[in-house]
């Protein structure tokens, strides 16, 4: 995962609340065993029709927005299916924050632990940039190190965010590196479960052989 | 100090924590599918990582695979390279496996339970969003990405924010012809498809004391359709009658020690909820989705909604353009919305008492002209099961389709999907667009109203129809 830096893109307003991952990346797509490529069917159902034609009036195909690495939405944004394939997704075609008044707890965890910001705005904040955004190109420069983000004609949001995932996100860590930093505790309760509560571990059976009863 | 059912679980599972960051929980049973685990295991290998408990590792295959027989190869060449992944990954991880040809074979959130896999007091994860399905059990059962699935597999523990705590406390009786499905539906439309967003729920009173273990299965499954990413039943005598005898749970002196275990978890008198939602079941009509959030739900004797009902410009937008995409007018009765398909599956009503109550309702009539209906047991054992006490041949006789277990037309990574415009009395979970098939439109629904659609070609009050 690369440290993420501040950087000034381009707003492309996404006027939803209720995003689920089903949208975000459709199951046909689910398929494939590797984390690459799944930007090119981001939003498929939205972006394009049976013939695999753009739909020109889906908001990610208007040419204004082509560029866009900031998406703006509304409330609970990334709903539903716990996809990992939906952050690949909007990562891989360049999306690097995504602004909400909301976000699905699932889908909040999977973004930090790739490395896509999820910002949290009140209503009337969104509000504020989904009309911009939608009147003309709205940049906005998003500092990860001040929590805040930053616009033309003084447009400045503060918003809030877990000291532990802005760290993460700041150093571009990972979290297996530093848990397994930990395993002598891992190994101690492990060794207390076993004395403790010995039913947790099951028995081996073979996952063929049919049961004489159940 | 007293404390909830949920704070015991976490307590017993927290193995370290520093102020201000999240917990790092351990894992009791981490559960695997094909769809979620491939770039995890890539993860694994390309850093050179073993996983850490694979005897406290399941996996099956039940997403993408087909629900024709099981003697055919799986002709869909993507959906066979993954199902072949996950061999390969099994084999040389030492995971135990319930692959295509193994009698436990079943959706993911069916078997952990029925194999007794899924115990009172466990932690368990799993790359699905509906892994809440296990905390009917008095689990802490929760989805996770991909990427928690690597950490799980190389360290059995995960990093884990505490949740909130929420009580949804229902009491009173659901009226005959009234399921958990319809109990969890009107549930999400009094708090809202993100409502649960940062909570556990605990479900409580004398109306979820009243369910089967199979009906708190539904309704803790469809916990995170409020955004919940987990639910909870307190064990009870219901709960560990239930797991006796099942394959994996502990046997003889070993689920003595359990069950004494099992009976103290519960919420303490007095132990404090963040929030607490109260239901009148007896209030519950049977519930019809109409939009596209299962939010979006009213009573088989409502109508479609007005946009205009809303004061919410942005909500009036949704209900707009959910109307748009279902094809539904506003002010239509729901019992005039005629169907073409009718699903009866998935993690979240296709046990075999979901399988019972439909049957109930097919038993002696024939399903409409120009429907085309199917079953699809949730397992295998689900299957036999059923096949033994007859439902396959009451479902076969009224002319709906028998399949082979899986997910299916749930999420539609099969072949079982819908056209473009069809419209389908679905007992799943998500009636999100496209959710069954590009186009497709999804009513959610218990699976006594699916059944009931079936035969009338539109949705019906099942209540005032007679059954056994």
């Amino acid at each position: 995962m690369h440290p993420f830096k501040t950087f000034t893109g381009l707003v492309v307003p996404l006027d939803r609340r209720d995003v689920d991952t089903d949208q975000i990346i459709p199951k046909q797509f689910l398929k494939l065993i590797e984390r690459r490529g799944f930007g090119n069917y981001l939003f498929f159902n939205w972006r394009f029709d049976e013939r695999g034609e753009p739909k020109g009036d889906f908001i990610l195909n208007q040419p204004q927005y082509k560029k866009a690495s900031i998406l703006v939405a509304r409330s609970n944004f990334g709903c539903g299916s716990s996809r990992e394939h939906a952050v690949w997704a909007l990562l891989d075609y360049g999306i690097k924050a995504v602004i909400a008044e909301s976000f699905a707890d699932i889908f909040y965890n999977n973004a930090y632990k790739n490395g896509l910001l999820l910002i949290t705005l009140k209503p009337e904040e969104v509000d504020a940039i989904m009309r911009r955004a939608t009147e003309g190109a709205l940049y906005l420069t998003v500092d990860l190190e001040a929590q805040k983000v930053s616009g033309h004609a003084g447009l400045e949001y503060r918003f809030e965010i877990a000291k532990f995932i802005k760290d993460r996100l700041l150093e571009g860590l990972d979290d297996i590196g530093l848990t397994l930093r930990l395993e002598s505790k891992i190994a101690e309760y492990e060794a207390n479960m076993r004395a403790a509560r010995p039913w947790v571990i099951p028995v081996k059976h073979s996952p063929k052989k049919a049961a004489q009863s159940v | 100090m007293a404390k909830t059912l949920f704070e015991k679980i976490w307590d017993e599972h927290a193995i370290y924590q520093e102020e201000g960051k999240p917990t790092l929980l351990y894992v009791d049973r981490h559960y695997i599918h094909e769809v979620t685990s491939p770039q995890a295991f890539e993860g694994l290998r390309a850093a050179k990582r073993r996983v850490r408990r694979p005897d406290l590792t399941f996996a099956t295959m039940d997403h993408n695979i087909p629900t024709t027989s099981r003697l055919l190869p799986v002709s869909d060449q993507l959906a066979a390279i993954q199902i072949a992944a996950l061999e390969k990954n099994c084999s040389e991880f030492g995971i135990t496996l319930f692959d295509l040809s193994s009698p436990y074979n079943g959706i993911v959130h069916v078997i952990g339970p029925e194999l007794g896999l899924t115990l009172p007091g466990l932690t368990i994860a799993c790359g699905d969003s509906h892994t809440s399905t296990h905390g009917a059990l008095g689990a802490l059962a929760f989805g996770i990405g991909t990427s928690e699935v690597e950490h799980v597999l190389a360290t059995q523990c995960v990093w884990m924010e505490k949740p909130k705590l929420m009580e949804v406390y229902v009491s009173g009786t659901l009226t005959r012809g009234v399921s958990a499905k319809d109990l969890a539906l009107y549930m999400i439309r009094k708090i809202g498809a993100g409502g649960g967003s940062g909570y556990a729920i605990e479900y409580r009173g004398d109306t979820v004391e009243g369910l089967s273990m199979d009906e708190r299965m539904t309704l803790c499954n469809m916990s995170i359709e409020a955004g919940a990413r987990c639910g909870l039943v307190a064990p009870d005598e219901k709960t560990i009658t239930y797991l006796k005898g099942r394959r994996y749970a502990p046997k003889n002196n070993a689920f003595e020690e359990a069950a004494e275990y099992w009976r103290s978890l519960k919420t303490d008198p007095g132990a404090a909820f963040d929030k607490t939602v109260k239901i009148d079941a007896h209030m519950i009509a049977p519930q019809v989705t109409w939009g596209t959030t299962p939010s979006m739900v009213t009573e088989v004797t409502g109508v479609v909604p007005h946009p205009d009902d809303f004061v919410n410009s942005v909500e009036r937008r949704a209900v707009e353009r959910a109307l748009e995409y279902m094809g539904l007018k506003p002010g239509t009765p729901i019992t005039e919305i005629k169907v073409d398909r009718v699903f009866i599956g998935s993690c979240t009503n296709a046990r075999l008492s979901d399988l019972e109550a439909a049957a109930r309702i097919v038993k002696g009539r024939k399903v409409a002209s120009g429907v085309r209906a199917m079953v699809v047991p949730g397992s295998q054992m689900v299957k036999r099961e059923a096949e033994e006490r007859g439902l396959a041949k009451i479902f076969r006789e009224a002319g709906f389709e028998w399949r082979e277990s899986g997910c299916s037309m749930c999420l539609g990574m099969n072949q079982d999907i819908l056209a473009p415009g069809e419209r389908c009395a679905s007992t799943s979970n998500r009636n999100f667009e496209g959710r069954q098939g590009v186009g497709g439109r999804t009513h959610l629904v218990s699976p006594m109203m699916a059944a009931a659609a079936a035969v009338a070609g539109r949705f019906v009050d099942v209540r005032e129809w007679v059954f056994e």
